[in-house]
């Protein structure tokens, strides 16, 4: 069936307009957010929103955290509350697999042949765990936490005792080690690089990291290059180093980054590099396709550049693109990435991304685990890294948001509030 | 159970019986109640679940946590009772609150 996609002209058109039909590969944060905001947009076609995984539309961020500790249950975790899908018309198939993607025929093909025409297709296929090329990876006893089920076997192998590998330093492998110590359980984190969150956070926040997480009983080796995993029948037994030395464990949890789950796009020809690359409403290279979440190849207006996020803001912020664009709003305003993280007793709030910063500006006390560094370029902030200073973080979102120059002196005062700085 | 009003900023009215226990952000997601975005899930690390609370209702739901104050000193159109509704916890006490929503959490 040939049909005519229509871009939603709300107030110029006297002429009835089809409401195009709506597929959304993947349930996750992004494809639930946008199936949500479709429907609040004024959407009145047909949405299907299709999940690999058994379970509706979930927060996975508390499954380091709250969830890991017990502190929060499964329903705790669902983004909507029940019933919100059958009363939105929003036809959720869950445990489905999509097979592939028929462009000329403007079609998802399901596992086991059934196809599901589209109009418009949100592909929010999100992204997975990296594999450790290394013998022993598919050992019981290592994990990876990505979804539910992940965080099911992690948490009821975890307990008072338990040796706890993780391998790499990163927010999931430092989340599971708070968590992991509440619960009791004997850590020790490998992280290949010198220090830890290499990818992703300042030295000065690195080492903090590393001091805090050493305080509470984790032991944190740095260039600990993983050779081996090591087995006693076909299970985990001990992390083997390429130093030669190795670590007897329980169980290990690999969290050495997430590649974009690409295979559906490249497949179906869209253009794709370090994700499906996408324009600043979220559109493919296909016009009647659009890509949102961690599977994206984004733009980043502030920075001047494509880049991948990993992040719920980022999630939340391209499915309000992606449905702003097929219910034919204005596209939203660019807004500044960010993320957060709790360890212990520690929130930490990042804004904006650190490329090629000339200064690094810190505020506040370090010691007392409240502060923040600023990340600066030309006097520009690029990022701020916030440790139990909000109003650190807000006022850096606000400077970087305005590309605003600042005076590091005046920044690096505590003295002087950040109220006043960002002003 | 505690009935909790949630007003839109266009005037919708919402209630809702929410378990104690729960924060009041916590009570308008479960019952599908729109105008809270609460992005970050309750981390109070967002400022996108910003209410007003009526008049009557703030000695009952408390002061700001200094994390919250913080917040919301940069967020919108902020006013006296604005709280972020992730950090009020609800109990029995709160059985009747009336909480107004922003025209936007961002």
């Amino acid at each position: 069936m040939a049909t005519v996609c229509h871009r939603l002209e709300p107030y110029s058109s006297a002429i009835p307009v089809t409401q195009p039909r709506v597929v959304i590969v993947g349930a996750g944060h992004a494809g639930g957010t946008a199936a949500a905001l479709l429907r609040q947009f004024g959407h009145e076609g047909p949405i299907t929103l299709l999940g690999e995984e058994p379970l509706p539309p979930y927060q996975r961020p508390p499954l380091s955290k709250a969830w890991l500790k017990g502190e929060a249950g499964a329903e705790d975790l669902f983004l909507k509350g029940d019933g919100f899908y059958t009363q939105h018309g929003i036809d959720l198939r869950l445990s489905t697999r999509v097979e592939a993607i028929d462009r000329s025929g403007s079609a998802v093909v399901l596992e086991g042949g059934e196809r599901l025409p589209y109009e418009r297709l949100i592909l929010a296929a999100g992204a997975r765990p990296r594999r450790l090329p290394l013998p022993g990876a598919e050992l019981e006893g290592v994990l990876e936490l990505r979804n539910a089920a992940d965080a099911e076997r992690l948490k009821s192998a975890l307990g008072p005792g338990r040796r706890l590998a993780v391998i790499g330093g990163g927010y999931i492998g430092l989340e599971v080690a708070a968590s992991a110590r509440a619960l009791g359980a004997e850590v020790v984190v490998l992280e290949r690089e010198h220090r830890l969150l290499p990818r992703v956070a300042g030295q000065d926040l690195s080492g903090f990291f590393c001091a805090y997480h050493g305080a509470r009983g984790v032991d944190c080796r740095m260039g600990a290059a993983v050779a081996a995993l090591e087995r006693s029948g076909g299970a985990i037994a001990a992390v083997r180093l390429s130093n030669g030395s190795s670590i007897d464990c329980d169980l290990a949890l690999v969290g050495v980054g997430a590649q974009p789950n690409l295979e559906l796009a490249q497949a179906a020809g869209l253009d794709c590099a370090d994700g499906v690359i996408v324009d600043i409403e979220a559109r493919t290279s296909d016009p009647a396709i659009y890509a949102i979440g961690d599977v994206t190849w984004r733009p980043l207006p502030l920075y001047d550049r494509m880049f991948r996020l990993e992040s719920v803001p980022n999630a939340l912020e391209q499915a309000r693109q992606a449905a702003a664009s097929i219910c034919g709003r204005p596209a939203p305003v660019p807004e500044v990435p960010w993320f957060w993280s709790d360890q212990y007793d520690l929130k930490l709030q990042i804004a904006g991304l650190s490329f090629d910063p000339d200064r690094i500006v810190i505020r506040g006390d370090v010691s007392s685990a409240r502060f923040a560094t600023f990340h600066l370029k030309d006097r520009r902030v690029l990022c701020v890294e916030a440790v139990n200073a909000p109003a650190e973080f807000m006022g850096g979102r606000l400077l970087i948001g305005r590309r605003a120059e600042v005076d590091p002196e005046r920044l690096a005062d505590s003295a002087v509030s950040m109220k006043e700085v960002a002003a | 159970m505690a009935k909790i009003t949630y007003i839109e900023f266009d005037g919708t009215e919402h209630t809702a019986d929410v378990k104690p226990g729960l924060s009041v952000m916590e009570g308008a997601i479960r019952n599908n109640i729109p105008g809270i975005d609460a992005d970050c899930g309750g981390a109070c690390a967002c400022a996108t679940c910003h209410v007003y609370v009526d008049g009557a209702w703030r000695a009952a739901t408390g002061e700001r946590s200094a994390m919250e104050d913080s917040m919301l000193d940069f967020a919108e159109n902020v006013a006296d009772n604005s709280r972020l509704s992730c950090q009020i916890r609800v109990t029995d006490a709160l059985d009747g609150l009336v909480v107004r929503m922003p025209e936007s959490q961002h």
